[in-house]
């Protein structure tokens, strides 16, 4: 059979496909995002949706498996948080069909604002977890996930990294199972989540969690891998297992665990009482260790290998078998290279107007404007959360009401799909309970960070149809925002212009800057190039203060690469000498 | 087994690179891993994407002292990821130079001495891959330059490379890229 190379990420679309899955509902996250953009070509045998935010992708997958079909939801960790709620209450309840909650882990914070450890998640809201360590147990266990799902009657966590995610290892490709539909008949004691209904509930879930320890000790998804002669027992899961499988060699026997809630506890006391030591081998957070520890078995972990950051195999040899390869450090020092805002991104121009004024508190968000932060436009106080940007920035004007501080003028400022995701509550925060807030949305059509994908506001669904635009402006003036302004981000004096008027309106203003992410596929581009004439050039260094990739210093005058030009003109605008023109 | 680095800057097409080069080894029969990092590391930071391949490969990511061959597309970024090189290894550097955001306002300059220093610790190819994607018009099919520059290594000699760009590139762009491809390995060595 022929093998394929497939992500971890797309190795779960194709197992969920083969496992007849229905309905699937995802918010785009790194390092998840690649799942749903590979269900499409599954049509028609599956739907799939971009959802407004986690906690509505995991209610509408909940939804389907409660209808009887075979249903998923896929998020990165922070999500979870979002989806929490809806998540414990699921656990007491039980299922219809298989219900799969795929969460995607971000150790290193490749891409993230933290590196939670949603294993966690696992043991506190009581929801058996598979960890698959390649794409080809991420296309098998995702099967699993939901035939547990199914026999238990309790949804299933997926949790996965960005190893496991971002890594390409071979597959094959098998034919999707027939599954026969149950027809749907109301069972509210089950699904009602009255107290009444949820005490029950809750006692039976206990018995169910009884009944996986059991199912986890005799699976084979949990396996040992003997080595004869070994001395050391290594405990391991996830894509940490190749770490410690690649450091350890034959010098050690494995239980490798891919189902690790309920842990095999039974099945890890006789496996650790065969060796002189047992260590187990986990990224982030103690999860195993700790659970082993307290079941009175002895082993090592942590104290070797940290609970920050990621491992791979070369860290687990030197931190555990105390083994340092030889290598190379450079001696010359290398200047940084951070990611930015793109040349001709229009979030650029926004941030350059508000950069202008240090009373200006600037509370951002999740998404590419969070490179707003960076130098030279240092254009932030606070990055939390998705939705964080518009209620931070409510609290920090009721700080600053409190302290009668009247100097300081507050904005929030966050993207069009995260404006839908949660920025909607915020906003109406900032009207229920009066501040002085003026709200930002840096609508560039597109979800960008995580690589263009649509949401409510762009007219496409994410199976390639049009669907109704919610229009931002009308929700904003629905809410009591009276005035509403709407500006192109690429002319800075607009912007400049709007901001003033924002600040001198009596009542509530909201502002919208609004202009296309260049890399949306077939988005009008603009041809024009931007260059510098050196006769005119003063080397004020003004335009550098736009941070545009575009422009450096050449031979100590100002100059524009036009291969990078995004063609904004913002350069133009700023140059105080009129040096800058359309070339 | 055989342990890469393929290094540059965020958008010189790392990523399109080491889906060739590992499709082609699939082609041969190897098994293959390959590792990559999305999202906020594509907005013109520095990118890095990890092959391996052998008889059977395990973990899909290395450590400092591990991998045999460094591919970059940029100069500087060759240093800035060496210490994940065996001493000794095969570095590929393109002689490209791309000014990071962070010396834009001239105050420090591009830092010098990078080749020598890489030639000193690694068995180091230098590519003037640029100069070749001019000539064909299209300064952004560096990475294939380099490709067919890399090709020439005893490792990949018998490969299948057409074939994979082939179905690797839209069509619009294959032309362009076969011929990257060509000038890439026919260039001094």
């Amino acid at each position: 059979m022929p093998k394929h190379l497939y992500s971890g990420n797309e190795a779960v679309a194709r197992g969920a496909y083969e496992a007849g899955v229905k309905v699937c509902s995802a918010y785009p996250g790194t390092p998840s995002t690649e799942i749903f953009e590979s269900l499409p070509q599954y049509e028609p045998a599956l739907y799939c949706e971009w959802a407004p935010n986690e906690k509505v992708a995991l209610e509408v997958a909940y939804g389907a498996s409660i209808a009887n079909v075979r249903s998923m939801c896929a998020m990165k960790h922070v999500g979870l948080n979002v989806a929490a709620d809806p998540m414990f209450t699921a656990a007491y309840n039980g299922v219809g069909a298989g219900f799969v909650i795929i969460t995607a882990d971000d150790p290193d914070m490749h891409s993230s604002q933290n590196e939670q450890d949603n294993r966690r998640y696992a043991e506190f809201a009581k929801i058996p977890m598979l960890e698959p360590s390649d794409s080809l147990e991420c296309q098998a266990f995702i099967k699993e996930a939901f035939e547990i799902s199914e026999r238990f009657d309790v949804p299933v966590i997926f949790r996965m990294t960005t190893r496991l995610c971002h890594s390409k290892s071979l597959i094959e490709l098998h034919e999707p199972i027939e599954i026969e539909s149950k027809p749907y008949s109301r069972n509210a004691s089950k699904f009602v989540s009255t107290p009444a209904n949820a005490r029950r509930n809750h006692a039976s879930l206990e018995k169910k969690l009884a009944d996986l320890e059991a199912f986890s000790n005799a699976s084979p998804l949990n396996q040992e891998i003997d080595n004869p002669g070994a001395t050391i027992g290594v405990i391991s899961s996830s894509v940490a297992f190749l770490y410690a499988q690649e450091a350890f060699g034959d010098k050690a026997s494995y239980l490798k665990l891919g189902l690790t809630f309920p842990l095999p506890m039974d099945r890890i006391r006789q496996f650790a009482s065969r060796f002189e030591r047992v260590i187990v081998i986990e990224e982030l957070e103690p999860f195993m260790e700790t659970a082993i520890r307290a079941a009175g078995i002895e082993c090592e972990g942590k104290a070797m290998t940290g609970k920050i950051y990621e491992l791979n195999p070369q860290l687990v040899e030197q931190r555990v078998l105390g083994i340092q390869k030889p290598y190379v450090a450079c001696p010359i020092k290398l200047p940084a290279r951070a990611p930015s805002l793109c040349p001709g991104c229009p979030h650029r121009g926004f941030f350059y107007a508000l950069s202008q004024n240090a009373d200006y508190v600037i509370c951002g968000d999740i998404g590419c404007y969070t490179l707003g932060c960076a130098p030279p436009l240092n254009a932030m106080d606070s990055v939390v959360c998705m939705g964080g940007g518009f209620t931070l920035a409510h609290g920090m004007a009721k700080a600053f009401e409190m302290l009668g501080d009247k100097r300081h003028k507050v904005f929030g400022v966050l993207g069009d799909s995260t404006f839908f995701h949660s920025g909607l509550t915020g906003a109406s925060e900032i009207i229920y309970n009066s501040s002085s807030v003026i709200p930002c949305i840096l609508d560039n059509r597109i979800t960008g960070m995580t690589g263009q994908q649509d949401n409510p506001g762009t007219g496409r669904n994410l199976m390639g149809g049009s669907a109704p635009v919610l229009d931002i402006e009308a929700i904003l003036r629905s809410m009591g925002y009276d005035k509403v302004l709407v500006v192109d981000p690429w002319k800075l004096d607009e912007v400049k212009a709007a901001i003033k008027e924002a600040l001198d309106h009596e009542g509530h203003c909201a502002l919208i800057a609004k202009r296309p992410c260049l890399l949306i596929k077939g988005a009008p581009r603009t041809a024009r190039r931007f260059a510098v004439d050196t006769q005119v050039c003063k080397a004020c260094r003004k335009c550098l203060k736009l941070g545009c990739g575009a422009i450096s210093m050449k031979e100590g005058k100002s100059s524009i690469d036009p291969v990078l030009c995004g063609g904004c003109s913002l350069c133009a605008q700023t140059c105080p000498f009129g040096a800058i023109k359309e070339a | 087994m055989t342990s890469m680095l393929i290094v540059g800057v965020g958008g010189q097409g790392a990523i399109l690179f080491s889906k060739i080069l590992t499709e082609a080894l699939v082609e041969k029969g190897y098994d293959v891993k390959m590792s990559e990092v999305h999202g906020m590391a594509q907005r013109g930071g520095s990118v890095s994407t990890q092959v391996r391949f052998g008889k059977k490969v395990l973990s899909p990511i290395i450590g400092l002292g591990e991998a045999d061959i460094l591919v970059s597309l940029e100069e500087m970024e060759s240093a800035r990821y060496c210490s994940y090189l065996k001493p000794g290894a095969i570095a590929i550097i393109n002689r490209y130079r791309l000014l990071p955001g962070s010396l834009a306002d001239g105050k420090e300059s591009y830092p010098e001495g990078i080749v020598d220093f890489m030639s000193a610790h690694f068995e180091t190819h230098l590519v003037e891959a640029a100069a070749a994607a001019q000539a064909l018009g299209n300064s952004r099919c560096m990475n294939l330059v380099l490709l067919g520059a890399m090709s020439n290594l005893e490792a990949f000699k018998d490969l299948d490379w057409e074939t994979v760009i082939r179905r690797s590139v839209p069509q619009r762009l294959l032309d362009l890229n076969l011929k990257a491809f060509e000038a890439g390995r026919a260039l001094p060595w």
